[in-house]
C-alpha cells in the first residue's frame, strides 16, 4: 500500500519538472515536450485521486487530457513545422516578431 | 511492501527522466527520456490499479504522440541548442523560492493526509466500467471531443500544408 501523498508528491516534481523545462528551455519542440510532462504529472494525480475515492471519473477524465494533448500536439507540431518554413528557426528567442 | 518498492522504483526513473529532459540539449534525447517518463508513469497507473488508463498512456501517448515529436524533430533536422544565461535574479530568487515551496507542499502532503492505496493485483477499473461511464455519464464531453479531434486535424492539415502561391515575390500584396 501506497499512501496517496506519495503519488502527488511524484506528480508535483513531474509538474515542476515540467514547468522549469518550459521557461529554461529554448528550443520550441523540447518546450512543448515540457507541456507534455506538465499533462502526465496531472494525470498522475487524477489517476491516485480517483483510486484513493473509489471514483472512476478520475480516470475518465485522464482519457479527456490525453485526447486535449494529442489534439494540441498535432496542432502545435503544425504550428512549429509553418514557423520553421517561414524564421529557418527552432530558437524561441528569435522568433520575436510580436515584440516591440 | 512489494508496492512501495515498484512504486519508488519507477517514480525514481520517472524523476530522473524528467530532469534528464531539462538537463539534456539535443531535442532526441529530451523525447526519449520523455518516452522513458511515459512507460514507468504506466508502471504507476497499473500500481494505482488504472490498467485502462496504462494501457491507453503507453498506446497514445508513448505511441503516437511521442512518434509525432521524434518525427517532427527528424524532419526539420533539430539540432542542440545553444544555451543563454539565465537572469541573475531567477537564480537568486527563483531556486530558494522554488525550494521553500517543494519541501512546504511535501511537507503539507505527507502530514495532513491518511493512507490509502489498492492491494497490487486488484483492478478497480476494468475497461468495461470506463466505458459505461464514458458512453453514460460523459457522453456529451466524449462528443465534444470527437469535434475538437475533428478540428484538431483540419488545423493541423492547413498549417502544415505548403501554400500554394506560385511566385515568391506576390506574397506580400495581400
Amino acid at each position: 500500500m501506497v499512501p496517496l501523498p506519495y503519488y502527488l508528491v511524484l506528480s508535483g516534481i513531474l509538474f515542476a519538472c515540467g514547468v522549469t523545462g518550459f521557461l529554461i528551455k529554448r528550443n520550441i519542440i523540447t518546450i512543448f515536450m515540457s507541456i507534455e510532462l506538465m499533462l502526465n504529472g496531472v494525470n498522475l494525480s487524477f489517476v491516485a485521486f480517483a483510486a484513493h475515492w473509489h471514483a472512476l471519473s478520475g480516470q475518465v477524465f485522464v482519457f479527456f487530457v490525453m485526447v486535449v494533448a494529442a489534439a494540441e500536439a498535432a496542432v502545435g507540431l503544425a504550428i512549429i513545422i509553418a514557423v520553421y518554413r517561414t524564421r529557418e528557426t527552432l530558437n524561441v528567442d528569435q522568433v520575436n516578431l510580436l515584440k516591440l | 511492501m512489494l508496492h512501495l518498492v515498484l512504486f519508488s522504483v519507477f517514480g525514481a526513473i520517472c524523476v530522473a527522466g524528467a530532469v534528464n529532459l531539462l538537463v539534456q540539449r539535443h531535442p532526441i534525447n529530451s523525447a526519449l527520456s520523455l518516452i522513458a517518463v511515459m512507460a514507468s508513469l504506466a508502471v504507476e497507473y497499473l500500481l494505482l490499479g488504472a490498467e485502462f488508463v496504462a494501457a491507453v498512456q503507453v498506446i497514445i501517448y508513448a505511441g503516437a504522440i511521442m512518434v509525432l515529436f521524434v518525427f517532427v524533430i527528424m524532419l526539420l533536422n533539430a539540432g542542440e541548442e545553444e544555451r543563454v544565461g539565465g537572469s541573475r535574479v531567477a537564480i537568486v530568487f527563483g531556486i530558494p523560492g522554488m525550494l521553500v515551496g517543494s519541501v512546504l507542499t511535501a511537507w503539507v502532503l505527507l502530514r495532513y493526509s491518511g493512507t490509502s492505496g489498492v492491494e497490487l493485483g486488484a483492478m478497480p477499473g476494468p475497461p468495461k466500467t470506463i466505458g459505461w461511464l464514458l458512453f453514460h455519464d460523459f457522453l456529451l464531453p466524449f462528443e465534444v471531443t470527437s469535434i475538437l479531434i475533428l478540428i484538431a486535424i483540419m488545423g493541423a492539415v492547413v498549417l502544415a500544408s505548403r501554400e500554394e502561391i506560385p511566385a515568391p515575390g506576390e506574397r506580400g500584396e495581400v
